[in-house]
């Protein structure tokens, strides 16, 4: 994919070409936010639920080593097969081997960010086995041949017509149909048989329980009952950090993650497996790739706790206006900003900048990660490993030396001043990026530092009455 | 008491009128105000950028200024946050701990330290509050929309005594401007797409000014008034509580 030589700034400037997608992107994902914010709302106790998960997420990622050995002990136990694999190429070829046993050449998944990020998908189908993404965005997405622009929301940057345009080429709808529910019933259709004639399952997984040995798939569209209940293999791949110790705490993760997601009170299906059906294998694939090594970094060790719930994606400002696909990375928006440089400091040295650190991402967490924080803290890694481009090491060199100094500072704040109001072409060009779609600031006469020194005497002596704002003179930039 | 005026360094070569303002604020209430000549900038742009390693003579040059005050005040809440969060001393870490604690953007120092009730102030106008990110989520001067949690407003409960102003109620109350320091150039596109997203919720709901706690966003916002040739005026929150009956 061409996209992955064009860093975020670049992506985004694409995207915001069209500026009427923009809002409406914009305001499709500030809706969501926003009904975020009403059905948090109607539960008193949503800020003291937060605090509970985070810190049961605290416990599990202190205690995983203990937590992981009993969940695989209690679902070996439930006739679940349990596999580990610590990167994407030991996850699909365990996949792989198990359909291969079974001569399955057919597959349908539901929405696995995992196996995404495993390019599962890409690896199977060189192999020859078929996989359809049974969620209706995912699908979509498959369909286009595009990655998720949203975890929770696959194919939220398309609009209704482009997928009945995609709709029409690849699954022969009439032209010029782009009513969603239309659309739906289609795809519902094709799906279904797809449901019926695949003999192999493959889910995600967005908690497992340590005591219990089950794990649990949360989905709106029971594309992932359908897929599991009527296969004869079913696979659930998941990353070793999303265990719980209890089902008792499903009570909290469960009350937070749809509301955070989308706003609803829960998702509609909340599905538990615990043993396969007579006559069904069950395979559980337990994945580590990168996630051990993010455990070990303390300031970033606590984005292992994200349930995938989307909503710091939704209130991020800079992910409203810029789309999930500038961002090149499975997991899109604040928390895929703090998730990817642990996978490939290089390739996404540009995440952590693609951020204003304003904190809202933070203040949406159901489980309270210090997503801003820790973009912070990633920028000074990045830096400091060397993957800063080499003039921004220069210009930031040169910043410190004007700074350090009152002297250079104050000869160099009248030396722009000046040039400010005399050659305005010099900064008012299209090279400075400030001022392509910005007006430069008016460059005053007087400093602050000037004004007081001429309205205060030396030795700290003060005349009686400062002068008024107003007769600080700046002047108009013609 | 002292107080040790802290003016950021594009507020000094930008908008000294703010930092008059600020100044003659603090004055007004009886307080003695020091403004320390030797000051440059906090280091926030090197810090912000993943270069807080080059930081250190920017600290030194702070921790110097800035020895012996009561309180430091600066009209300005991202430069105080950082200064809060990240100034340090290799020499002298319990200097630092305790500058840092001393530290007060200006709405702040007015209502916590100072408790002021009412500034005499008079600006007849229609104003929009932009709330400054780090002012709302880092200083917490007001609750922040996203939590669960009673509302408060440092800068709206000042502004509401100011006579005759009219405060303009906003569709997104504090959605960030897309300033963000470096981001401004770096994420030129996105940077001015979030800025002009907030200047239109403000025109689109009357303001004659918008306001805030932090120049900076004042500047970017400011900047893209200007270039739409846009009647709405950018102003620092100092400005208005300064403004005379």
């Amino acid at each position: 994919m061409g996209n992955e030589t064009k860093d975020h700034a670049a992506l985004a400037e694409a995207f915001i070409r069209d500026e009427e997608r923009v809002d409406w992107h914009d305001g499709a994902l500030w809706w969501i936010r926003q009904k975020r914010d009403i059905a948090s709302r109607q539960i008193p106790e949503w800020e003291a639920l937060r605090e509970a998960a985070s810190r049961i997420k605290s416990h599990v990622l202190s205690n995983l080593h203990d937590y992981l050995l009993e969940f695989e002990a209690n679902a070996t136990r439930n006739g679940i097969r349990v596999h580990w694999a610590a990167d994407a190429a030991e996850h699909n070829a365990i996949v792989y081997s198990i359909l291969k046993e079974k001569g399955i050449r057919q597959m349908v998944k539901s929405k696995s960010m995992l196996t995404e990020e495993c390019h599962l998908n890409e690896y199977l189908i060189e192999r020859g086995v078929d996989v359809i993404n049974s969620d209706l965005g995912e699908y979509i997405q498959q369909l286009d041949n595009e990655p998720p622009s949203h975890i929770v929301l696959p194919c939220i940057h398309k609009r209704k017509e482009e997928i009945g345009e995609i709709f029409h080429e690849h699954l022969g709808t009439e032209k010029g149909v782009s009513d969603p529910t239309t659309l739906t019933r289609f795809a519902r259709r094709h799906l279904r048989d797809v449901f019926i004639t695949r003999r192999a399952a493959l889910t995600g997984v967005n908690f497992a329980v340590a005591e219990t040995g089950e794990y649990i798939v949360c989905t709106n569209e029971g594309n992932a009952d359908m897929g599991a209940h009527l296969s004869e293999v079913q696979i659930a791949s998941m990353g070793i950090e999303k265990i719980v110790p209890k089902k008792a705490h499903m009570g909290i993760f469960l009350r937070l993650l749809a509301r955070s997601a989308t706003g609803q009170p829960i998702t509609i299906y909340s599905s538990h497996f615990k043993k396969p059906r007579e006559g069904q294998e069950m395979h559980l694939i337990l994945v580590d790739m990168g996630r051990s090594r993010q455990l070990g970094r303390p300031e970033f060790r606590d984005s292992l706790k994200c349930i995938k719930c989307g909503a710091c994606m939704n209130t991020c400002p800079v992910y409203r206006k810029s789309g999930g696909l500038s961002y090149h990375n499975t997991i899109s928006g604040p928390i895929g900003a703090i998730l990817a440089p642990n996978l490939d400091m290089k390739k996404h040295a540009d995440l952590p900048f693609a951020s204003t650190l304003c904190g809202s991402c933070s203040n949406v967490c159901p489980v309270k990660i210090n997503i801003h924080d820790q973009l912070y803290q990633w920028r000074q890694v990045i830096v400091k490993e060397g993957y800063a481009a080499h003039t921004k090491v220069l210009g930031m060199k040169a910043m410190a030396w004007t700074f350090s100094s009152p002297g250079s500072f104050s000869t160099l704040g009248k030396a722009g001043r000046w040039v400010l109001n005399n050659i305005p072409v010099a900064v008012n060009n299209r090279f400075n990026p400030w001022f392509r779609q910005r007006d430069m600031p008016e460059g005053p006469k007087e400093s602050f530092s000037e004004w007081y020194a001429r309205n205060h005497r030396p030795g700290g002596a003060v005349d009686p009455a400062p002068k008024a704002s107003s007769d600080l003179q700046s002047i108009q930039p013609e | 008491m002292t107080v040790g005026l802290f003016i950021p360094c594009y507020v000094n070569q930008f908008y000294p009128q703010a930092a008059v303002a600020t100044l003659q604020l603090l004055r007004k209430t009886g307080v003695e105000v020091v403004y320390p000549t030797g000051q440059t900038c906090c280091g926030q742009p090197m810090a912000n950028s993943g270069f807080e390693h080059l930081t250190q003579e920017c600290n030194d040059l702070f921790l110097k200024n800035f020895q012996g005050f009561d309180y430091i005040v600066a009209p300005s809440a991202s430069c105080v946050l950082h200064v809060k969060q990240h100034l340090h001393s290799t020499d002298d870490p319990a200097r630092a701990d305790d500058l840092r604690s001393r530290v007060y953007e200006l709405v702040e120092f007015l209502t916590d330290v100072l408790e002021v009730d009412d500034l005499k102030a008079r600006f007849p106008h229609r104003v929009g509050i932009h709330q400054s990110c780090h002012g709302l989520r880092g200083l917490y001067l007001a609750q922040m929309s996203e939590l669960h949690a009673a509302p408060f407003s440092k800068p709206l409960r000042l502004l509401s005594k100011v006579d005759g102003l009219e405060l303009v109620p906003l569709d997104r109350p504090d959605e960030c401007c897309g300033f963000g320091g470096t981001f401004c150039v770096a994420e030129e596109a996105v940077s001015v797409k979030m800025g002009k997203d907030r200047v239109n919720d403000h025109i689109r709901n009357g303001a004659e000014y918008i306001t805030s706690v932090d120049l900076s966003c004042l500047m970017h916002l400011e900047g893209i008034l200007h270039r739409k040739k846009s009647a709405v005026k950018a102003i620092h929150i100092s400005e208005i509580l300064n403004a005379s009956l």
